[in-house]
């Protein structure tokens, strides 16, 4: 039997695939790496740098790094716990989040990373940026005070349903989402209530009508375990694990 | 402006149909929409989409993404004053507040009569001649008071721009040390020429620029590859502040598989401070695109790209002549110089506002019609470039020295300069100096002694190599110029004694806020935290909190920033904090904590609404 290649990970031994990332290689051998733009399902872009590792002693982001050029990754260290606990906080400085009253609350990745990492202050001046919600869409609500830019809907809507519902629009700190209409509203679109990109938001911004509050908080998903045990209940794993 | 659907469309068919209708070109067709319409009206956008076939909010997306570019109506004149600190330091501040006095503008917004829109933008590449502006595109440089107020009569008799006299346009070259490179004697040719004879030596009879089937013949590639070794040999390092090797990247490239290859010139000179570029293609283009040529017949390209930043436009139309003449000598297009299969021809494309496209993935991006973010890398341009092939992209003064090693050989140029850095340097010299303008020196030259050489008095410190390059002060003059020691993009701007050094700190955040491309959570945020926290210990709300801040971000945005503009966008103000601390602390309220917000101030809009300010309507612990 051929053996797989492998790098180590924190010192354990991470096995993977021609092609795979650091990150699906990790995920796939029950290794949680800190993660939020980052979904199985879509092509990684590495924009959120919450997954940043050493790898071979290079700062990287774990899943854009391919696994072939990784032979020791660190991860699990204060340093970079440190510096995900500070892009949580920029992220929650950037738009307007107000857990309490958030539908997504309980539900929310941006929320649980939070306290996953051990979040427990704001950390920087709010910026209360200006965002109009979009209420156009008898079916969808776009609440954009809640976006994090992690581009999954973007991806969610080109990749499975073959759309170009959102987009971004502006650069710098002005980079905000837009949908695909001159009008600029939602109703304009081809979109449908029945897309993945509906279903993808991590946050609260892309939110289905009269649905709201269905689950109490207290019983929502990152309420019964936290994120990094749900991540790794989620990664796709190899059917057959036959390298012990 | 369009006044209907009917008028419009025509004119949106016009450029794309002049574009092919190829999507790829988008950046370059929504940079002539707008040149056609002042703005790009949303009829405009979805027309494009419609007939590139591309979504409607890609359309938007790239149109929102460069500065120059407008989805919202602009006035009849679109004034950008150029607000490096050199520009500042020159009175450009004033300037621009007697202008929008004067036509009753506001900065940043339309006036009401639609007639004036005034604003700043990033260095403009005139730091020798500043204060500089654009107007609808076109580059003034030299203002004073006089000229301002005479911009402002003609813009209020609505004179257009193309009658506006010629002597406001004059740009000056201002070459104040020529070396090697500004001091040239080639002629058109000379270089292509001395590669072809460079392999005739060899005894190959094609040039195989295509890769093709004819490099199967013992010694065909032997041309190409002869000049592939006079680079090498050169040790030529690039000259756009990253200092890769020039032959290891032309190699690579010439080594990776591929459908075809593509060179590359990148002429996007954004770093503000510099303008060396401008210089070089204004009175050097001919010794350019023979670079470009001889990159090709090298790596075996047969198309390739001018990326010509957006300030620039106005070097448009006279690079293109050039480029006619070229071809018309035959030093481009077919069997160039009558060698068969050495094809070759040169685009140029311009940019429209954005600094991060001078990173070379994001260049290409832009070149491809998209949003100008940095790819992923690995892979890098070498493998996978423009449409995905093999692509070097080298600096403008990188492509004129390969030009001039491609006639006199490599060993002559590594005989100049220093051990690791062969050949020369030109500066880009601005600020407290008596003649501001270029110097090209063999590397190793001492800071001192281009301080001297420019008249400089009283120096406090330099910045090398612009914002993201490093700040020296008065103990480091005796450095040098070199890879070794400092190395640098071109950039070197002096600060006398008079200066305050926290305020080029400041404006170089603003730079960097202002040209994130938004793509990674640590430069978005943190480079607009960073301007938040220089903005109050400016205002004077500051805290020994807020310098501790800073240091908080820099570390975030070294660990985890996409890309170089990240990494190096709190460098100005870490630099300046170290060897000019008392320049912030003196700014600073108290040394350990205060208000964010002054309390009494807050109360100062409900005071003037009711008409009060008696002393109950104050807050007693005011200060």
């Amino acid at each position: 039997m051929n053996e797989r290649p492998s790098f180590l990970l924190d010192g354990d031994e991470v096995p993977f695939d021609p092609g795979q990332t650091v990150m699906q290689a990790a995920l796939a051998a029950g290794r949680y790496i800190p993660h939020l733009c980052y979904h199985p399902e879509f092509t990684p872009h590495g924009s959120c740098k919450l997954c940043t590792a050493r790898v071979n002693g290079r700062l990287m982001a774990a899943c854009t790094t391919p696994a072939g050029i990784a032979t020791e990754v660190e991860s699990e260290t204060e340093e970079l716990n440190d510096l995900r606990r500070t892009l949580v906080q920029m992220l929650f400085a950037e738009g307007n989040h107000f857990c309490p009253s958030c539908e997504r609350s309980g539900n929310c990745v941006l929320q649980a990373l939070g306290y996953d990492l051990g979040v427990m202050t704001a950390g920087f001046r709010h910026l209360f940026p200006d965002r109009p919600v979009d209420a156009s869409h008898p079916e969808i609500l776009l609440d954009f005070n809640r976006c994090i830019l992690c581009e999954l809907c973007v991806r969610a809507a080109r990749e499975v349903d073959g759309k170009h519902v959102f987009s971004l629009a502006g650069r710098g700190i002005g980079k905000h989402l837009i949908v695909n209409a001159e009008s600029g509203r939602l109703v304009d679109t081809d979109v449908k209530v029945t897309d993945k990109a509906v279903e993808v938001c991590p946050v609260g911004v892309i939110l289905r009508k009269r649905v709201g509050f269905a689950t109490p908080i207290g019983a929502r998903r990152y309420d019964q375990s936290p994120i990094s045990a749900q991540a790794l209940a989620d990664a796709p794993r190899p059917l057959e694990r036959n390298h012990d | 402006m369009p006044d209907t659907q009917d008028e419009l469309e025509p004119r949106v068919r016009r450029i794309i149909s002049r574009w092919g209708h190829d999507p790829g070109a988008l950046v370059q067709v929504l940079r002539e929409v707008q040149e056609e319409f002042g703005y790009l009206p949303g009829p405009a956008l979805t027309l494009v989409a419609r007939l590139l076939r591309i979504p409607y909010s890609r359309a938007k997306g790239v149109a929102s993404f460069y500065s120059f570019l407008s989805d919202e109506p602009l006035g009849a004149y679109r004034v950008l004053f150029s607000d490096n600190i050199t520009d500042r330091m020159a009175g450009s501040e004033s300037l621009l507040e007697a202008m929008c006095y004067r036509l009753w503008a506001e900065p940043g917004k339309v006036s009401p009569d639609g007639l004036v829109s005034v604003a700043r933008t990033s260095c403009t590449g005139m730091c020798d001649q500043g204060p500089a502006l654009l107007v609808n595109g076109r580059a003034i440089p030299s203002l004073t008071s006089e000229r301002v107020e005479h911009l402002c009569e003609l813009i209020l008799a609505r004179t257009p721009v193309d009658e506006w006299p010629a002597e406001f346009f004059a740009v000056h070259d201002n070459v104040r040390r020529a070396g090697i490179l500004l001091g040239h004697t080639q002629q058109p040719g000379d270089a292509i020429r001395a590669a072809l004879q460079r392999g005739a030596a060899g005894w190959s009879e094609h040039a195989a620029n295509e890769r093709s089937w004819r490099e199967a013949y013992v010694g065909a590639a032997q041309g190409p590859i002869a000049t592939l070794e006079e680079i090498k040999r050169s040790n030529l390092r690039g000259r756009g502040g990253a200092g890769f090797t020039t032959g290891v990247k032309w190699e690579a490239c010439r080594q990776a598989t591929g459908l075809t290859r593509f060179v590359v010139c990148n002429a996007d000179e954004g770093e503000p401070g510099t303008f060396k570029d401008r210089v070089l293609l204004t009175s050097h283009a001919d010794l350019v695109f023979e670079g470009m040529t001889i990159a090709a017949y090298a790596i075996g390209a047969s198309l390739g790209f001018l990326y010509l930043r957006g300030e620039y436009r106005y070097l448009l139309e006279p690079l293109e002549a050039t480029l006619q003449h070229r071809r018309a000598a035959n030093l481009l297009g077919n069997g160039i110089c009558g060698q068969p299969g050495f094809d070759f021809d040169i685009r140029i494309h311009v940019g429209a506002g954005s600094y991060v496209c001078g990173e070379e993935s994001a260049l290409i991006e832009s070149l491809e019609g998209k949003r100008g973010v940095p790819r992923n890398r690995p892979p890098y341009p070498v493998t996978n470039g423009y449409k995905q092939q093999p692509t070097i992209v080298n600096n403008v003064e990188t492509l004129c020295a390969t030009a001039l090693i491609a006639v006199r050989g490599g060993d002559w140029y590594r005989s100049l300069g220093t051990l690791k850095s062969s050949g020369t340097k030109i500066l880009s010299v601005a600020g407290d100096v008596a003649r501001p303008g270029l110097y090209e020196y063999p590397f190793g030259v001492t800071l001192r002694q281009v301080l001297e050489d420019c008249g400089a008095a009283g120096t406090q410190a330099i910045q090398i190599s612009g914002p993201s390059g490093v700040c020296v002060d008065a103990t480091e003059f005796g450095r040098r110029i070199a890879f070794e020691d400092l190395p640098t993009a071109g950039a070197f701007t002096v600060f006398d004694a008079s200066r305050d050094m926290f305020d080029v700190a400041h404006n170089y955040a603003q730079f960097f806020a202002h040209e994130s491309c938004g793509f990674c959570t640590p430069c978005r945020v943190g480079t607009s935290m960073l301007v938040a926290s220089m903005d109050k210990i400016r205002a004077g709300n500051g805290t020994q909190h807020d310098v501790g801040e800073i240091d908080r971000l820099n570390k975030v945005l070294l660990m985890s920033a996409h890309c170089g503009l990240g990494h190096t966008a709190c460098n100005p103000v870490l630099d300046t904090l170290k060897r000019f601390r008392p320049a912030y602390e003196r700014k600073l309220r108290s040394l350990d904590f205060a208000p964010a917000f002054d309390l009494d101030g807050a109360l100062h809009r409900a005071r003037k609404m009711t008409g009060r300010d008696d002393a109950d309507a104050h807050l007693e612990a005011h200060p």
